[in-house]
């Protein structure tokens, strides 16, 4: 039986994605449009005929006006002018049954293409709830084309629209003489719908209390405190689990094995190099959790509409703030997230600034240091200072972040400011099944990360740290003679003004790769370097004997900044098409890096001498 | 008036949107989502720095305009 190709369009929050869940599961893939970075969303199902159906799911945009490019590849997927996607068979256009003011007007719009379509008319349970009587025929009537009533969240809802696709292809709609759309949306809406009232009275109530001018802003950190106070307290036994699992899995690999090269690479680069890496995977996702809970029940869209006068300061909008707060977890999914803004140069300084956010992937670097070098006191009767000090990384991450954007703003030769103009959505209970396939989608970027750099560079350093062998005869560590060494080395002198020692500097090489790998590489360099496995565990205690307070701040203050993350600097790269960005980034943030540990160094070295 | 000038919860209509430069997309993307001619509204929120961006309520949706935005939008107050 042949395939059948439909596209779902759609106003931003009609739930089309929900739909999109709904109908092909995890069946699906995201990839870009060739040349633009528009995600292009795919997936299939199988009809109960036993038909194939390939679903593309378009971008949510206000109109065909092609102000835009997901406005130009939503127009030019639907006649069909795109080369490399099918034409669609048939338009399924989603609406919003809660608000249809403004997404019929789309309809409309999609009506005139002249294509074969149906309409969805989502949310029907929120609909009803609020006591909208909507004439579905009547709406048939008026539109000419199939109107089919679907709830997205619940695999019942959307029964009766696969019967609608399975069915014959309806005949294209009427192309309607022409009227404004406005007018005409008025008309069908008075002969078909009945609202009791306009707004939702949750909707009034909730945004006069989070939005209140004295309490929304408290109100929101409260909010990001108890999210991230969670992701450290819950994510610490799942942490132990993994990192437990790990040393016996590695334990039992390694017990028959003979002392030699083998056993040196499946302990140390395999298992050490993984587990270093996956303990991790608990935060990101215990984040990301909260982000799309928080993003789902229409909250996030209200901590831009808070922060925007803040974000403005620094020349961007509220808009930035979403993307910049998943940065916190991981910025590769923070600078995708970037796709939500409109405004190109909004879009590309965002990107920017997203790898100045503390990703998890600094965590281990940070306390493995304020854990060595800074004393475990309590301050103000309540507060760890360590703990403080590690918020305090975070703040200097956002500041840096705001201060650059800042900068790029005033240095921009059009003074305009990028416009806000933000549909905030109905608050609703955040689905199960979004939250997770979301999650999965997340978690799986990461693994793959695990690997593959993480993975080839762990290998590639232990090549590193193993060859050549010390000579016989020799005396020294054998790390002094290994190629890694040697680098180590000759590399020093250029670091020597922020204080690294050459085992920092070794390390440095495979965290170009990743942040968090240099932790396990600064191990790896001490351990290979002659000490056994137990004070190898016990780095910390190492370390804190042997470099300086100055050289660990710099160290710090140079992790603020360094884009030690390849996996990111790809993910720029892809995200605007080219290597231009990629560049600037690199240049910028390694430039910020060596001068903050500089003049971290400096100072803490004249403060404590 | 202006919408910058309306009350908070003071029932209103628009009356028109007005371009601030040629061909201004920020008026085109305001009139494609509902500012248009008659169109019911209200000022249902304000930012809590210097009272922006406001939040509006047009049609059965919830807008976020800066006051920048909303200065291209005049308004009467429904009778």
């Amino acid at each position: 039986m042949s395939t059948l190709n439909i596209a779902l369009v759609g106003n931003p929050n009609c739930g089309k994605t929900a739909l999109f869940n709904q109908l092909t599961g995890s069946r699906q893939k995201v990839a870009n449009y060739a040349g633009v970075t528009v995600e292009r969303k795919e997936g299939t199902f199988t009809a109960p005929s036993g038909r194939t159906v390939h679903v593309l799911d378009l971008p949510g945009t206000y109109s065909l006006d092609a102000l835009g490019a997901d406005e130009i590849i939503t127009r030019d997927v639907c006649l069909g002018q795109l080369e490399g996607v099918a034409v669609p068979d048939l338009i399924v256009c989603v609406a919003d049954a809660t608000n249809l003011r403004l997404h019929l007007r789309f309809v409309l719009e999609i009506r005139r293409l002249g294509r074969p379509m149906v309409l969805a008319l989502n949310m029907m349970d929120a609909a009803r709830k609020r006591g909208i009587q909507i004439d579905t025929a009547g709406l048939e009537r008026e539109l000419g084309l199939p109107v089919i009533e679907t709830v997205a969240v619940t695999s019942e809802g959307t029964k009766a629209l696969i019967g609608q696709i399975d069915r014959a292809t309806p005949a294209a709609p009427p192309v309607s003489p022409v009227e404004t759309d406005h007018s005409e949306t008025r008309r069908i809406l008075s002969a078909t719908v009945v609202m009791p009232t306009r707004t939702a009275k949750t909707d009034d109530a909730l945004d006069r209390f989070l939005l209140n001018p004295w309490l929304g802003i408290p109100l929101l950190l409260v909010i990001m405190f108890l999210v991230f106070q969670a992701v450290f307290t819950w994510a610490t036994p799942a942490q132990d689990a993994i990192e437990g699992s790990l040393a016996w899995l590695g334990g039992v690999a390694t017990q028959s094995m003979p002392d030699g090269l083998l056993k040196s690479f499946v302990a140390d680069a395999l298992f050490g190099g993984l587990g270093s890496v996956l303990v991790f995977l608990p935060q990101i996702i215990i984040l990301f959790f909260f982000i799309l809970v928080l993003e789902e029940s229409g909250y996030l869209p209200r901590a831009s509409f808070l922060l925007d006068r803040v974000m403005g300061a620094a020349g961007l909008t509220g808009r930035s703030f979403i993307p910049l707060l998943s940065s916190h977890a991981c910025a590769i999914p923070g600078i995708m997230a970037t796709r939500s803004i409109p405004d190109l140069r909004e879009r590309m300084t965002t990107i920017l600034i997203s790898p100045l956010m503390t990703c998890s992937a600094r965590i281990p670097v940070y306390t493995l240091l304020i854990g060595a070098f800074l004393p475990n006191t309590t301050v103000w009767g309540f507060l760890s200072f360590q703990g403080v000090v590690l918020f305090g990384m975070y703040l200097i991450g956002i500041v840096s972040g705001l201060i650059v954007s800042w900068v790029i703003s005033i240095s921009r030769r059009e003074k305009r400011e990028y416009p806000l103009l933000m549909e905030l959505p109905s608050y609703r209970f955040p689905n199960l099944k979004s939250l997770a396939l979301g999650l999965w989608e997340r978690a799986m970027i990461f693994i793959r990360r695990i690997t593959g750099i993480i993975f080839t560079v762990n290998t590639l350093l232990w090549v590193l740290v193993t060859f050549p062998g010390k000579p016989d005869g020799a005396t020294g560590p054998d790390i002094d003679y290994s190629i890694a060494g040697r680098i180590g080395h000759f590399i020093q002198p250029a670091f020597d003004a922020i204080g690294f020692n050459w085992q920092i500097c070794v390390a440095l090489i495979p965290g170009l790769a990743a942040r968090e790998v240099a932790v396990s590489a600064l191990g790896t360099v001490y351990s290979v370097a002659g000490s056994d496995d137990e004070i190898a565990s016990q780095l910390g205690g190492l370390i804190s004997s042997q470099w300086s307070l100055a050289t660990a701040l710099s160290l710090m203050a140079w992790y603020v900044f360094a884009p030690q993350c390849l996996s990111t600097l790809a993910v720029i790269k892809r995200e605007t098409n080219g290597w231009k960005y990629v560049a600037v980034t690199a240049g910028y943030l390694f430039a910020l890096a060596y001068v903050a540990a500089f003049a971290t160094y400096q100072i803490t070295k004249a403060l404590t001498s | 008036m202006k919408l910058t000038e309306l009350k908070a919860f003071t029932p209103a209509r628009v009356i028109a949107v007005s371009d601030t430069s040629d061909a201004d997309p920020i008026a085109r993307r305001l009139r494609e989502i509902g500012f248009v001619d008659g169109e019911p509204l209200q000022v249902v929120g304000r930012g809590p720095f210097g009272a922006d961006p406001l939040l509006i309520q047009i049609g059965f949706t919830r807008f976020a305009l800066r006051r920048s935005e909303a200065a291209r939008i005049t308004v009467e107050l429904a009778a």
